[in-house]
Order: structure tokens, then C-alpha cells, then sequence
């Protein structure tokens, strides 16, 4: 393209002239840059998403030796730390989930009602788990519940039984112990 | 007296009572409109509403609820919901009269008395800047913010309450799956109020306030707004306690009030009690009342209205917007049915298919 050469008065010399190719080309750079700096601030928040380190309690626990536990009592003393509740019953025990299988909240224990009540859309649980009022699609999740080799109840949250799935009759699902 | 009264108010809040007395407050101040939109009727129920409320405060439990900080707004709410409906209601009957005389609207009246946006309106509006400004700093010195305990993941606030004005979401979400009530629901709402401009074309009631020229629109709106959002925000503030369990206004919040329910699907009334036999291990034949139920309600239901009480809509919206109009309102009086059904016969789902997280 020839440059037109007019007065000074015209046209300053110093005037930044670009030509469609250099202005594509400045953009294409700013554009460039713009979507690394993007693409570096998401990657960044996308890091955060993972922490160093977690501080979760761990998934599995001992839970105490099985005469600690009162038959036909619900035992809220793993609740906070662990979100379990274990439940013995004459025949052995069972470790109960803590969060209600329809939106996650966690219910409460009502020992005068032998049930357990979500606060936030009224599902409501026997003692086994098995849901009977409100939204709640399905029954509590059970832990794999078990005896270790020094005699402690051992719970493995890792391991999930799903009464609709057929699971509950699943080994694991149940700790078998006879009041002797 | 005062107890016989309280006792009256909490028996009115049995949801069953409560939800077909509002859906019968709202159908009775549309049919006799003419009267209900009198000054004087006006202004008696402002004056029942006003001295309604200062006497409940006088009892414990319905103080606790009303001057919760959460919960002033919703006291506000009310008297201009009330009104402003009531305004509406109140020109458009002025208006039905005037056109059937063949006299301009009020607002083609109003329309020859124009004003300049600058000075007049934008001093109405540095005026009302200004009040709703100091009313805004003045409620936040007197009233704290609600603020509670740390969050701890194991202890959930007994009743779990959201913002009031999310409340009646709140309520769908005890009688649907979550996705149902929280996603797929509100979108409906959302899209369904986006798609009125195109499926209602009628001209009628542009630019002016009209019942008579518009009942069906304004009918179902209304029931929209004021039955399922309104009547709900009220149920969940006023009448959910503990354990999201009803209670009366004027009832004290027992956190071990024994309610027994046992939830049935309709699966297990079809199967189990009617014929009699164990429920079929397959879903498909185990909910198929319930599916063909929904199948006879979206596909059969549009086909019958249009015949019969739509048939005016149909002519006029032709096949395809009839048909998305159908499909709309359905979807709405799904919320009301499926409640209805709940507290009557602890109805859990009517189609329950957990294998595919599908509970309606």
C-alpha cells in the first residue's frame, strides 16, 4: 500500500497509521494475553479447590467395646466427630448414617419418640433407619460395622449399605452380638 | 374467650383448612368483586388485619414468630400485597363499568393530565429516596441481624427454616424430589412467566386495569402469586415448627409434639391393599398406576379440557400454544394437588422410581 505523503499540517508524521494486518495482529497478542491471564486465575482457583491438607476426621474409627452400648438405645456419641449413629439391638448392632437421604440435612434424635425428625422437610426415621414420613425417598445409609481383633466395634464409613439396593442383609451391614 | 378465639386461629391452621379457606377467600374477593373492592370493605379488613395483629402479639408463641428480625418484613409484605391487589381489583372494576358504558378508562382519563419526568417525577422519586432511606437505617439500628451459632455440620437449627421469602420453595421440596422441587419446578416458573407474552397474544387489558375482558389470565395469575408463593410464605413462617411439623399460630413450638404419620406410595395402595398381592419387583410394572396417572394427566387431561371448560382458550390459541398453556397450568396445579394429597392421605409419591432418583 503506498504511503501518502501529505503537508504536515495535514497529517502529523508521528500519527500511529496501522494497517489491517498490524491491528489484527495487536489483537490476536492483547487477546492472547487476555485468555492466559484468564485462564491462569481460573487455574489458580481451580488449585484452591484442592487444599494441602484436609482436616477430616478420618473415615474409619473404633467405636468402643460393645458393652458400652445400652440395647435399644440410640448412641449419639460418634454424631458430631463422625456423623454415625450405632445402634444396638438384642441381637447386635448397626451404624447409621447421619444425613438424610433427601437433601442432606441431619436430623435429630427424638428418644421419646423412638424416631428419628430432619428439621428441614420433616423426614422421618424408625429406629432401623427405615424412612416412614416425609419426603425422604429411602431408608438412613448403614456403615460397615464390625468387630476388631482387640474386641472394639470398628465402623467403615468407606463402606455404604443401601437398603433399596438389598444391601442391609449384606455381612458387614450388621454386627451380630448376643447379650450374653 | 381470649383461649376460645386462639383456639379458633389454630384450628384454621390446619393446612388442609388453611389452604382451601385461602384459595376460597381469594375465589369469593373475585366473584363479588364489586363489593370487595368498596372503600369501606377496604379499609374494615385493613382494620381486622391491623387489630388481628396487635392482639396476637399479645400471646407468647405468635410474638416469637412475628417479631423474629427475619420475619418483620413479612408483616409489611402482607399489607401491601393485600392492597396493592386490592387497587388493582378496585380500578379494574371501575373500568369494567366505565367501558361497558362506552366511557374512557380511568387511565385514558389520566393519560390527558401528562407531567414532565423532570422536575415532577424525579422529585417523587428523591422524595421516596430519601423516607425509604432513613426507614432502611432506622430498621437496621433497632433490629439486629438474625445472626446464630458457628455452623456445625452435625447440628442442624430445629426447624431449618430458608429466608421467608424462599419458604414456599421450601415447602415443594417436602412433597417432590429435590430436583423436581428445586430445579426443575422453579424453572418452569421462571420459564413459564417468560413464555406468557407469546402464548397470550389477547390485547385486551393493555395499558389498563380490567377483570371482566380477562378473568381466566388474571384468575390463574393471581392463584400463581397469591395461593402458591404467598399462602406458602405464610404457612412456612407462621404454621412449620420443630421437625417441620404444622403447628397453630398461637401454639406453643414442642419440639416432641407426636405427629404420627406413615407415608404410603400410591404403588403400595394399588398393589398392596387393593389388590392385595406383595409389590412387583420390577419398576416399571410397580409404578405403572402412578405413570399411567401422570401419562392420563399431561396427555389425556389437555385433550378433555379443550373440549370442554379451555375451549374458548383453544379456539383462539390454536393448537400449539393451547398446548403449552395446558402443559403450564397443569404443571402449577400439580403443587396444590400433590400437597392436598399429602395432608389428607399421607400420600408420599406418586410414582416413586429410585433406581433413577425419579419421585414425583
Amino acid at each position: 500500500m503506498p504511503e501518502t505523503q501529505g503537508s504536515p499540517y495535514e497529517e502529523p508524521l508521528n500519527e500511529y497509521r496501522p494497517t489491517r494486518r498490524g491491528f489484527l495482529s495487536v489483537l490476536g497478542l492483547a487477546w492472547l494475553a487476555f485468555t492466559g491471564a484468564t485462564a491462569a486465575t481460573l487455574a489458580a482457583m481451580g488449585r484452591f479447590l484442592f487444599p494441602n491438607v484436609l482436616y477430616e476426621p478420618p473415615q474409619s474409627f473404633k467405636a468402643g467395646y460393645p458393652d458400652e452400648y445400652t440395647v435399644d438405645v440410640v448412641d449419639e456419641r460418634w454424631k458430631a466427630k463422625f456423623g454415625c449413629w450405632i445402634v444396638r439391638t438384642n441381637s447386635g448392632f448397626y451404624a447409621l448414617s447421619t444425613v438424610c437421604t433427601h437433601l442432606g440435612c441431619t436430623p435429630n434424635w427424638l428418644a421419646s419418640e423412638l424416631k428419628f425428625k430432619c428439621p428441614c422437610h420433616g423426614s422421618g426415621y424408625l429406629m432401623t433407619g427405615v424412612n416412614v414420613e416425609g419426603p425422604a425417598p429411602r431408608p438412613l445409609d448403614r456403615f460397615y460395622i464390625g468387630l476388631g481383633e482387640d474386641g472394639q466395634i470398628m465402623v467403615d464409613k468407606t463402606r455404604v449399605f443401601r437398603q433399596d439396593k438389598g444391601q442391609w442383609s449384606l455381612p458387614g451391614s450388621f454386627l451380630e452380638f448376643k447379650v450374653a | 374467650m381470649n383461649d376460645a378465639l386462639q383456639g379458633f386461629f389454630n384450628a384454621l391452621g390446619d393446612p388442609r383448612l388453611y389452604f382451601l379457606l385461602s384459595c376460597g377467600l381469594l375465589g369469593a374477593s373475585l366473584y363479588w368483586r364489586k363489593w370487595f373492592t368498596k372503600i369501606g370493605t377496604g379499609v374494615a379488613l385493613l382494620a381486622f388485619a391491623v387489630v388481628f395483629f396487635v392482639w396476637g402479639l399479645g400471646d407468647r408463641d405468635f410474638f416469637a414468630i412475628a417479631m423474629k428480625p427475619d420475619n418483620v418484613p413479612i408483616a409489611g409484605m402482607l399489607v401491601l400485597v393485600g392492597f396493592f391487589t386490592w387497587l388493582a381489583l378496585r380500578r379494574a372494576v371501575i373500568n369494567d363499568e366505565l367501558r361497558a358504558r362506552g366511557e374512557p378508562t380511568l387511565e385514558e382519563r389520566a393519560a390527558s393530565q401528562k407531567v414532565f419526568v423532570w422536575p415532577d417525577l424525579v422529585y417523587t422519586e428523591l422524595i421516596c429516596l430519601m423516607l425509604v432511606g432513613a426507614l432502611l437505617v432506622v430498621w437496621s439500628v433497632y433490629l439486629k441481624a438474625p445472626i446464630e451459632e458457628p455452623a456445625a455440620p452435625a447440628i442442624s437449627p430445629n426447624p431449618a427454616k430458608a429466608p421467608w421469602y424462599f419458604l414456599g420453595l421450601q415447602e415443594m421440596l417436602v412433597y417432590f424430589d429435590p430436583w423436581l422441587a428445586g430445579v426443575v419446578f422453579p424453572s418452569f416458573i421462571i420459564l413459564g412467566l417468560q413464555a406468557i407474552p407469546y402464548i397470550d397474544r389477547n390485547p385486551k387489558g393493555n395499558g389498563y386495569y380490567t377483570f371482566t375482558e380477562r378473568p381466566f389470565a388474571i384468575t390463574s395469575f393471581l392463584f400463581g402469586f397469591l395461593i402458591l408463593w404467598v399462602s406458602l410464605v405464610i404457612l412456612g413462617t407462621f404454621l412449620r415448627g420443630p421437625n417441620w411439623s404444622f403447628f397453630g399460630p398461637f401454639e406453643y413450638w414442642n419440639t416432641n409434639k407426636l405427629e404420627p404419620l406413615i407415608n404410603v406410595n400410591l404403588s403400595e395402595i394399588f398393589w398392596v391393599y387393593w389388590l392385595g398381592k406383595p409389590l412387583p419387583q420390577f419398576w416399571l410394572v410397580r409404578e405403572l398406576p402412578g405413570l399411567l396417572l401422570l401419562v392420563g394427566y399431561f396427555g389425556v387431561l389437555p385433550i378433555i379440557l379443550a373440549r370442554t371448560v379451555l375451549k374458548k382458550i383453544y379456539i383462539e390459541a390454536g393448537f400449539a400454544r393451547y398446548q403449552v398453556t395446558a402443559f403450564l397450568l397443569l404443571m402449577m396445579a400439580l403443587l396444590p394437588i400433590k400437597m392436598l394429597l399429602r395432608w389428607a392421605f399421607n400420600l408420599k409419591y406418586l410414582v416413586q422410581i429410585n433406581e433413577f432418583f425419579l419421585n414425583i
